[in-house]
């Protein structure tokens, strides 16, 4: 039996100390009524070289990232991740361990968590960062759970969510937010791409809260000076969402904008795509709230020697210690990923994080005048943008993103799903991943597909 | 050898080189076009600047600090230490599997999508749920999950209710998870025997009950044994029986919840099946449920048409998301591969072993500490430091382990025991271990007697003595102070 050491002989011996007769009399206490009266109905045990295959098998028929140019982006991004960051999270001591409740025997967690909420800050610009999330998707959420702590007096009023915050956050927050009473109003965005201030100046009146994300789904830069006037003015918090982490080594961070929380995604930080889990969420917020902040937090102390150390600290806000009245009910969270975003962040230092950031920038920059000039589609929206942009094509792109997956391109988001005025559109992103040749070999191939008839009709959604 | 490390901004110098960073190319000149200088950053995030041999290094040093379960014994009840497979390691590692973007079209997925629904099948038939849903990160968002989906029956036959019910032994996520989806805890009493009676549930119901909260084995490590009447109690009344799943390793294969009469149940995949703990993540917490609140799932629902999965994304009475996209795959491969090596048999014996593990150290240690349930127990078994002299607490005890080189059971908790141990060592841990064990604590008992300043001075053979929380709490330092700082 696998991973089991139980001998017959072990059983027999423990089963005499316990003064039972046979195995099957520890489960006494189960009632007859439900009791299982069959085998599990489960597949078979295989041998470890039988569940390599199979599972080599099933990946194999998977179209990776390696095997096809991934264009795709919208909230999880292609980015190189370090080996050293494999090498160092599979040492047992790091990968193995539990949540650090026994600090004598974690400060190998416990100090690198530290540094982790260090470097949030660094990168956010706030006074005080989490051990982290779930992901970008629940971190908003929370974010606007916190925000409504921060204000008890302010019980009804509105949620205010950027049009242009990531689909799939909007859904999560909604989620969360349904039965709280609270209305959930969209800001829209303008046709530069980025929010329409008039139309945020109206919604921000007395709500709660305006979720703004930036760079946005878009990959738009919002105007963070005058949103945050906008917010500032209106008596409601500023929370900024970040789904691309690597943009806040090349963009003034939220911080510096007065944001109150800032809700992160730090996938792009030496993880991987994983389809879609798990991934990094990442949470700071201003110095003076933290003990309103959900999620767990390290601390330094010293030890009874006097030496410096690390604790969990502040669980006072914590499901363990406040049951129904704690800050939020996350338990376990992201710990082995947020080890590996500081190894990353240690790895990049300022210099080469600064430096992949413009890489992304510049290749996307130049990935849209290719675009222009080999007719293949044209940007919708004018507003400057990080490593994403949303690429008008003429027609609805199911199959064409088709045609282009099967010679080996992942091309696109069809964003006419979640935004009905965007049907013909497509978000396309562009990291360090992918070199000049591949850019020009995607702009020649989409340029082509939509100057002949290759492709047929289709909806929009089988790609 | 042991190390004195500092943080790694301490270790840092400015110049020095990290990594190999792309080289831009003629695309350089256009990474500023169009950046409005109001947006560029101004200062750099001051990261650490070290080289990759220095990172690599510090970091190392870090890990010699942790204990993990690979080291040693790692007995912490209700976690469900088990040994973390190497081979599921390496498959969620497979390109194949790892470089997938969530957004790429189904068509070019089909392995992935394969895995999950072969894994979300093998939930569904070990839980009994009719339908488990694989999205939610961790325990508490599969709690969170589904008590929004209780609400969400609920509102669709008139009103949501106000209620839930939760015995006085369940864990913090349990109240946690049913404030956030809206409701007002009420806590009723075990009973004197360990376990929640049906009497006291009816007691306590009401039109306003929606739902109660269990665990089962509960947190006593006790079978809940009223568990059908309880279900019979609650569904007369028109509410929901919620299972945490977390000490699901005791009944695998011997009693299913959904034959319980359980509506909606969490498991624990970083638990009940191997994947690692990660020092505090990432798990998983996929979702059971049965027909009648199939309606309510997460979107999209993983279904199969054709005999091909599909994700199906048009459901109307959804109540939404709860993670961005279909939850952590990564770690569902590991549980897949996990499931796969044991296969029904090995299922239901590592529920047996488990279950036998835990019942032999009841059995050599009772008369050594305080057993509030002397007789039996499931796979987990839970003492009380009453009696021990001295003034020796539970916190002495566990830290004094550290220094027999075994990890601390779970301490203070379940809140109904006084100073408990909560012990659960697992299917995976030899008798040899156990013995050990159980000399260790026979040891420190001893010790508790004729030395207690050993046990209360413990640990003092790890590369920190006993930490000072109160002082972490009273002035929070939760980042590192550059010099020149405020507050440095």
């Amino acid at each position: 039996m696998p991973y089991t050491p139980h001998t017959e002989d072990d059983v027999k011996e423990m089963l005499r100390r316990i003064g039972a007769e046979r195995l099957e009399d520890l489960w006494k206490a189960v009632p007859e009524r439900i009791r299982l009266k069959r085998p599990l109905d489960l597949p078979p045990s295989l041998g470890e070289a039988e569940l390599m295959r199979a599972v080599k098998k099933l990946a194999a028929e998977n179209t990776d990232a390696g095997r096809a140019a991934c264009f795709l982006g919208g909230g999880t991004y292609h980015h190189y991740i370090p080996p050293a960051i494999d090498q160092l999270i599979s040492r047992a001591e790091f990968y193995t361990a539990y949540t650090p409740y026994q600090p004598e025997i974690s400060q190998g967690t416990l100090q690198a968590i530290f540094e982790f909420q260090t470097m949030v800050c660094e990168l956010t610009g706030m006074g005080t960062a989490n051990a982290s999330m779930y992901d970008g998707a629940e971190a908003t959420a929370e974010a606007v759970l916190m925000a409504e702590r921060l204000r008890p007096k302010n019980q009804a009023g509105a949620v205010v969510l950027a049009g242009a915050l990531n689909p799939l956050y909007r859904m999560t927050v909604n989620t969360y937010l349904k039965h709280c009473g609270r209305p959930l109003v969209t800001a829209d965005h303008d046709l530069t791409g980025a929010l329409d201030l008039a139309a945020l100046k109206k919604t921000a009146t007395g709500a709660l809260c305006v979720v703004v994300q930036h760079p946005n789904y878009f990959g738009c830069l919002e105007n963070m000076e005058d949103v945050a006037a906008v917010c500032h003015e209106a008596g409601a918090l500023l929370i900024v969402v970040v789904t691309e982490a690597l943009s806040l080594a090349m963009l003034e961070p939220p911080g510096s904008f007065g944001a109150a929380i800032v809700a992160g995604e730090g996938q792009s930080l030496g993880i991987p795509m994983g389809y879609g889990g798990p991934h990094l969420g990442l949470f700071a917020c201003r110095e003076d709230d933290v003990r309103k902040m959900p999620g767990r937090l390290a601390g330094e102390t010293v030890d009874a020697d006097g030496r410096r150390g690390f604790v969990l600290t502040l669980a006072t806000r914590e499901q363990h210690i406040r049951r129904a009245k704690a800050t939020s009910n996350i338990c376990t969270n992201q710990g082995l990923l947020a080890l590996a975003a500081t190894i990353y962040l240690s790895l990049m230092g300022p210099r080469g994080l600064a430096q992949t950031a413009a890489v992304n920038r510049g290749r996307s920059e130049y990935l849209k005048q290719k675009l222009q000039e080999q007719g293949a589609g044209r940007p919708v929206f004018s507003a400057p943008t990080f490593n994403e942009f949303a690429l008008d094509i003429g027609r609805p792109p199911g199959p064409v993103l088709r045609a282009m997956r099967q010679r080996g391109w992942l091309a696109g988001i069809p964003l006419g799903r979640d935004y009905p005025a965007l049907k013909n559109a497509v978000l396309i992103t562009v990291t360090e991943m992918l070199a000049r040749d591949d850019l020009d070999a995607y702009a020649r191939v989409l340029a082509d597909l939509l100057s002949g008839n290759e492709c047929g009709q289709g909806t929009d959604y089988e790609w | 050898m042991t190390w004195d490390e500092p943080l790694i901004f301490e270790r840092s110098r400015k110049g020095r080189p990290g990594l190999r960073a792309s080289r831009p190319d003629v695309e350089d000149k256009l990474a500023g076009t169009g950046l409005p200088a109001g947006l560029a950053r101004k200062n750099a995030p001051r990261l650490p600047e070290v080289t990759e041999r220095d990172a690599v290094q510090h970091f190392t040093r870090l890990s010699t600090w942790n204990f993990g379960l690979d080291h040693g014994f790692y007995p912490l009840g209700s976690c469900t230490m088990k040994y973390n497979p190497k081979i599921n390691e390496a498959l969620a590692a497979l390109p194949g599997l790892r470089d997938l973007h969530p957004a790429q079209s189904p068509e070019s997925v089909p392995g992935a999508l394969r895995l999950m629904l072969e894994l979300k099948k093998m939930l569904e038939e070990i839980s009994g749920m009719a339908h488990v849903c694989l999205q939610p990160a961790a325990g508490a968002q599969g709690e969170l999950t589904g008590m929004l989906m209780v609400r969400a029956y609920h509102e669709a036959r008139g009103g949501a209710r106000k209620v839930v019910l939760i015995p006085d032994t369940a864990h913090g996520t349990n109240p946690a998870s049913s404030a956030l989806a809206g409701y007002e805890v009420k806590e009723i009493p075990t009973a004197k025997n360990g376990v929640l009676e049906a009497a006291t549930v009816r007691e306590n119901l009401s039109e306003d009950v929606a739902a109660l909260m269990m665990t089962n084995p509960n947190t006593l490590g006790l079978f809940e044994t009223n568990v059908a009447e309880i279900a019979d109690a609650l569904h007369e009344a028109g509410a929901l029986l919620y299972c945490d799943g977390a000490n699901l390793n005791a009944i695998m294969g011997i009693t299913r919840p959904g034959d319980m009469g359980v509506d909606v149940i969490q498991l624990n995949l970083h638990k009940t099946f191997s994947t690692p703990h990660g020092g505090g993540g990432p798990g998983a917490g996929p979702v059971g449920v049965c027909d009648q609140l199939a309606p309510f799932l997460p979107a999209p629902v993983l279904a199969e048409a054709d005999g091909r999965p599909v994700l199906q994304w048009e459901r109307p009475l959804s109540i939404g998301k709860v993670t961005a996209y279909y939850g952590h795959f990564l770690i569902m491969v590991r549980a897949y591969a996990y499931l796969l090596s044991l296969g029904p048999e090995g299922v239901r014996r590592a529920a047996a072993l488990a279950v036998l593990n835990a019942n032999y150290i009841r059995a050599c240690l009772k008369d050594t500490y305080h057993l509030p349930h002397p007789d039996r127990c499931m796979h987990e078994v839970v003492f009380s430091d009453k009696g021990l002299p001295n003034g020796v607490i539970t916190m002495d005890v566990a830290k004094r382990l550290m220094d027999y080189g075994f990890h601390p059971p779970t301490i203070y908790f379940p809140l109904v025991v006084h100073g408990s141990l909560m012990i659960e060592p697992t299917e995976t841990e030899s008798r040899e271990t156990l013995d050990r064990f159980i000399a260790a604590l026979t040891a420190i008992a001893a010790e508790a007697a004729s030395d207690p300043d050993a046990v209360k001075g413990a640990p003092c053979s790890t590369p920190l003595s006993r930490l000072d929380e109160v002082r972490a709490a009273r002035k929070p330092v939760l980042r590192y102070r550059f010099p020149g700082d405020a507050g440095e």
